[in-house]
């Protein structure tokens, strides 16, 4: 297990490394630098340059990337061009909204999901075909549009739920938790698909194994032979896609968090793509490749718990 | 393989409705529409009518007209998305399996690396820095679809390569390039049409979204996200142009997963093993009287059927949909004595094993009856957990490994069955366990017993698959080839503690197998299945001394050893 967990951290390290590399050569593509950002469109030539120069823009592109590398081993992720706060205290701030959304939203995902594969799979007729339709929906919908309309129909007409906006977990549990809602429902809608017909097929697959007949004839209750055999064997490929999960549910939380307003990563990378503001991208970049070397971590060791075949390894 | 698509409704109507878009969105320009950049602004935020097919929207611009011309970026950046994923992970995919080796090891690490990195976010990085030409992000999207498409791509490779006629290429001394480009790439089309389509519904996702938050097309001009986007600000009044946005881009995307489907299937039936039809066999006429002669001759008084056998069959007919597996079979097996059921693989003997356990999994009892220890159970499928285990009817299958769950540890697997059969508490569950462990010689049965079922050899695994088929304390055995998935040395062995726990046990014991070593080893008499029909039947020594049916003895002569 110790091994496993530090070949995967290892994997993780380099992970980091070149995604932040790359995204740091796509930046050097700018025309104009920094620079011309800071000083605006105003500035002289001769400015810009004299900035550039305070900055090591003239520098060699590996020369840059290593003195920002090696600032970002110290925890130093640079100042916002646009803001004057440092990097990561924005993006720390951030992290206390897209956790609790994504990570709600993976778990609806997985939860509701399997119970629905499950049930499609074990009842099969007509619930089935309406779990399948439901399941198509979900996953040929885009996830903003289905956030849309939830807002428009359970915040607005109904009232239920306020409609944009976050409450600090601080301030008040139970409007922290109301403004989350409907953000994880809509970005869990494509994830329960997804996981809806990844368990269905995994079950089905499950019960045509010769086990499962045995245990049916040696007469094991039906509960038993679905709660104890079947989920468990059925739950290794589901939970081995989980990690593509979390990866996804990072990725469309970019968006969702724009339809709902909330102040998390995802609004925070796509404000910084508008203001050209480079080291901002360049740490978001990175918080990201974090996040998902750590569920792909997490992933990995539930999965070696639940398949004793990689167990020992 | 578009000449399969005929055969399948749904798929034909996806490719036709995809046709039409692409068709509406190259001709909107002569195409008879309402201007989509201006409109009037008395006719705002109408539903559909018959001036405005899909309503307008706040401008009172023609919703129709802004979705055909809308479909016009949207589709561009979506296939240009796709033409880059499809030519890097093809290129790189079948590079990967065909070459393997270290080549195969870079780019898996390299399709890794894409595969983890937060795609939206690099999506954004490429847009922050060419804000309003999604061509540049369409290519990074294009090399992020590129991570797990090519593994897919490379898997099919994989599959291929294994091929003879590859291997025939490649010793005609066709150059690799040669026999990558003329041999693979063709023969795995299928995967890449289907993957492809898969791919262009999350490259339409995907730039829908980017479209949405702002970046690419801008106001006026429409593309679907912004349409989604417009529709949004104006649901509450008027929510014809969100559905119509989000529905052209919905059904654009099941359309292409339906092609995919489609096409896959197409594909399954081309390359795959052709679906066998059953042999059309004359169907014998169902009356009672008649079957009892259909087995062949009788063989004297040692055969007869007598009230006290622990199972009877009787004019058993075993059907799988129209497929008669099993017709008009009968025999009979005593209370501790073994009876085989020889054939070929497809004569219907597991099929009898499984109609006697109540597990056809498709297939149904369709005439005949079975009585079990003076019980009819003829519709045992029907029967409930609770008397199906009061039937105390032990089954071991071929593949020791394929019956045990692999995530059970072996002991708590057996103590299952225990207490479900003995009632017992956990701790003398325990104790039981390990006495069958043992039983089934197992050396240190407490060690076994901690171990999953991957961690033992067939022979062990089978010897547990025994034991945990002794929980229910069994009057009957069946035994499904219990031998032939193990190696010649352990054979023997497994069939010696069979025989050793029926002297012990007094069970009977119904064998099906192919294998004459294994009747002549351990059965007191056997019938002979041809077909789903009794060829011949008798014991053993008859069987093989005087066999009468040519087919018997035509599968003797096909063990020579065993006539010396």
């Amino acid at each position: 297990m110790r091994r496993l967990i530090l070949r995967r951290l290892g994997i993780g390290v380099v992970l980091v490394v070149v995604a932040s590399a790359v995204t740091f050569v796509l930046i050097a593509l700018v025309p104009g630098n920094a620079a011309q950002t800071i000083l605006g469109a105003s500035a002289t030539p001769a400015q810009v340059a004299q900035l550039a120069r305070e900055l090591g823009l003239d520098r060699p592109l590996w020369a840059q990337y290593a003195s920002w590398l090696g600032h970002a081993l110290r925890g130093d992720l640079g100042t916002s061009l646009v803001s004057p706060q440092p990097v990561t205290a924005t993006l720390d701030a951030d992290l206390s909204v897209t956790l609790p959304l994504t990570i709600g939203a993976v778990g609806t995902s997985l939860v509701v999901g399997a119970t629905l594969g499950t049930l499609a799979a074990v009842r099969g007729g007509a619930v089935a075909r309406l779990i399948d339709l439901a399941a198509m929906a979900g996953l040929a919908l885009p996830s903003f549009w289905i956030g849309l309309v939830l807002m428009e129909l359970v915040a607005v007409k109904l009232r239920w739920l306020p409609a944009t906006g976050f409450v600090a977990l601080g301030a008040s549990p139970l409007e922290w938790l109301r403004s989350l809602i409907l953000p994880i429902a809509t970005l869990a809608a494509g994830g329960v698909a997804a996981v809806a017909r990844q368990t269905r097929d995994s079950v089905d697959d499950v019960l045509r194994q010769e086990f499962v007949t045995a245990l049916r004839a040696d007469g094991i209750p039906a509960r038993q032979v679905l709660l104890g055999h079947t989920l468990r064997n059925a739950a290794i490929p589901v939970i081995a896609v989980s990690g593509t999960q979390f990866v996804a549910a990072l990725g469309g939380a970019v968006v969702i968090e724009n339809v709902f307003a909330l102040p998390g990563l995802g609004s925070t990378v796509v404000q910084a793509a508008t203001d050209h503001d480079l080291p901002l991208i360049m740490g978001a970049a990175v918080y990201f490749c974090v996040l998902v070397v750590i569920a792909s971590l997490l992933v990995d060791v539930a999965y070696s718990l639940i398949n004793p075949k990689v167990r020992l390894t | 393989m578009i000449r399969g698509l005929p055969r399948r409704p749904a798929a034909l109507a996806g490719l036709v409705f995809l046709l039409a878009e692409i068709a509406a969105a190259a001709l909107a320009p002569v195409l008879p529409l309402s201007p989509a950049l201006s409109g009037n602004i008395a006719d705002a935020r109408r539903g559909p009518s018959l001036a405005h097919w899909l309503g307008t929207d706040q401008l009172g611009r023609d919703t129709l007209s802004r979705l055909i011309w809308g479909a016009r970026p949207t589709l561009l950046d979506t296939a240009e998305a796709v033409a880059v994923a499809l030519v890097l992970g093809i290129a790189a995919g079948v590079a990967a399996g065909f070459a393997g080796g270290r080549t195969d090891r870079t780019l898996v690490a390299v399709s890794d690396v894409i595969m983890a990195m937060p795609g939206m976010v690099m999506l954004l990085v490429v847009l922050s820095i060419f804000a309003t030409h999604m061509g540049y992000a369409m290519v990074a999207l294009g090399v992020l679809l590129t991570g797990p498409f090519m593994r897919v791509i490379r898997g099919a490779t994989v599959a291929v390569r294994r091929e003879l006629y590859i291997d025939a290429a490649r010793m005609a001394g066709l150059p690799e390039r040669l026999i990558m480009a003329r041999h693979v790439i063709p023969r795995i089309r299928g995967t890449i049409l289907v993957q492809g389509s898969l791919l262009a519904g999350m490259a339409l996702l995907l730039s829908t979204a980017v479209a949405y938050l702002g970046f690419g097309t801008q106001p006026p001009n429409p593309s679907w996200g912004l349409m989604i986007g417009d529709g949004a600000q104006i649901m509450g009044s008027s929510p014809a142009l969100i559905v119509a946005a989000g529905g052209a881009t919905g059904l654009t995307v099941i359309t292409l997963g339906l092609l995919g489907d489609g096409l896959r299937d197409i594909d399954t039936e081309r390359w795959g093993i052709p679906r066998r039809r059953p042999p059309k066999r004359p169907r014998r006429p169902r009356s009672r009287g008649a079957s009892v002669t259909q087995g062949g001759p009788s063989m004297g008084v040692d055969d007869s059927s007598m009230p006290f056998d622990l199972l009877r069959i009787e004019d058993l007919s075993v059907a799988y949909g129209a497929r008669e597996v099993v017709s008009g079979v009968s025999c009979h097996l005593r209370y501790g004595e073994t009876l085989g059921v020889v054939g070929e693989s497809g004569s219907g003997k597991t099929a009898i094993a499984r109609a006697v356990l109540g597990v056809l999994n498709g297939g149904t009892v369709t005439g005949g009856q079975i009585v079990l220890d003076g019980r009819d159970i003829t519709d045992i499928a029907g029967y409930t957990p609770d008397q199906r285990a009061s039937l105390r009817t032990g089954y071991i299958a071929q593949e020791p490994h394929a019956s045990l769950d692999p995530t059970w540890r072996v002991g708590s697997l057996i103590a299952e069955s225990v207490r479900r059969h003995r009632g017992v508490s956990r701790a003398e569950a325990r104790r039981i366990t390990i006495g069958l462990l043992a039983q089934v010689h197992l050396r240190d049965p407490e060690t076994v017993a901690r171990k999953h079922p991957h961690e033992l050899s067939g022979g062990m695994a089978q010897r547990v698959a025994i034991a945990r088929a002794l929980a229910c304390q069994p009057k009957l055995l069946i035994a499904d080839e219990p031998t032939t998935a193990l190696d010649v040395t352990v054979q023997a062995a497994i069939l010696d503690l069979l025989r050793e726990i029926q002297a012990d046990t007094g069970m009977g014991i119904l064998l099906i197998t192919h294998d004459w070593g294994v009747v002549a080893d351990i059965c007191d008499r056997a019938v002979v299945l041809r077909d789903g029909q009794i060829a011949e039947k008798g014991t053993v020594t008859e069987l093989y001394h005087r066999a009468r049916h040519d087919y018997t003895r035509e599968l003797l002569a096909a063990n020579p050893a065993l006539l010396s």
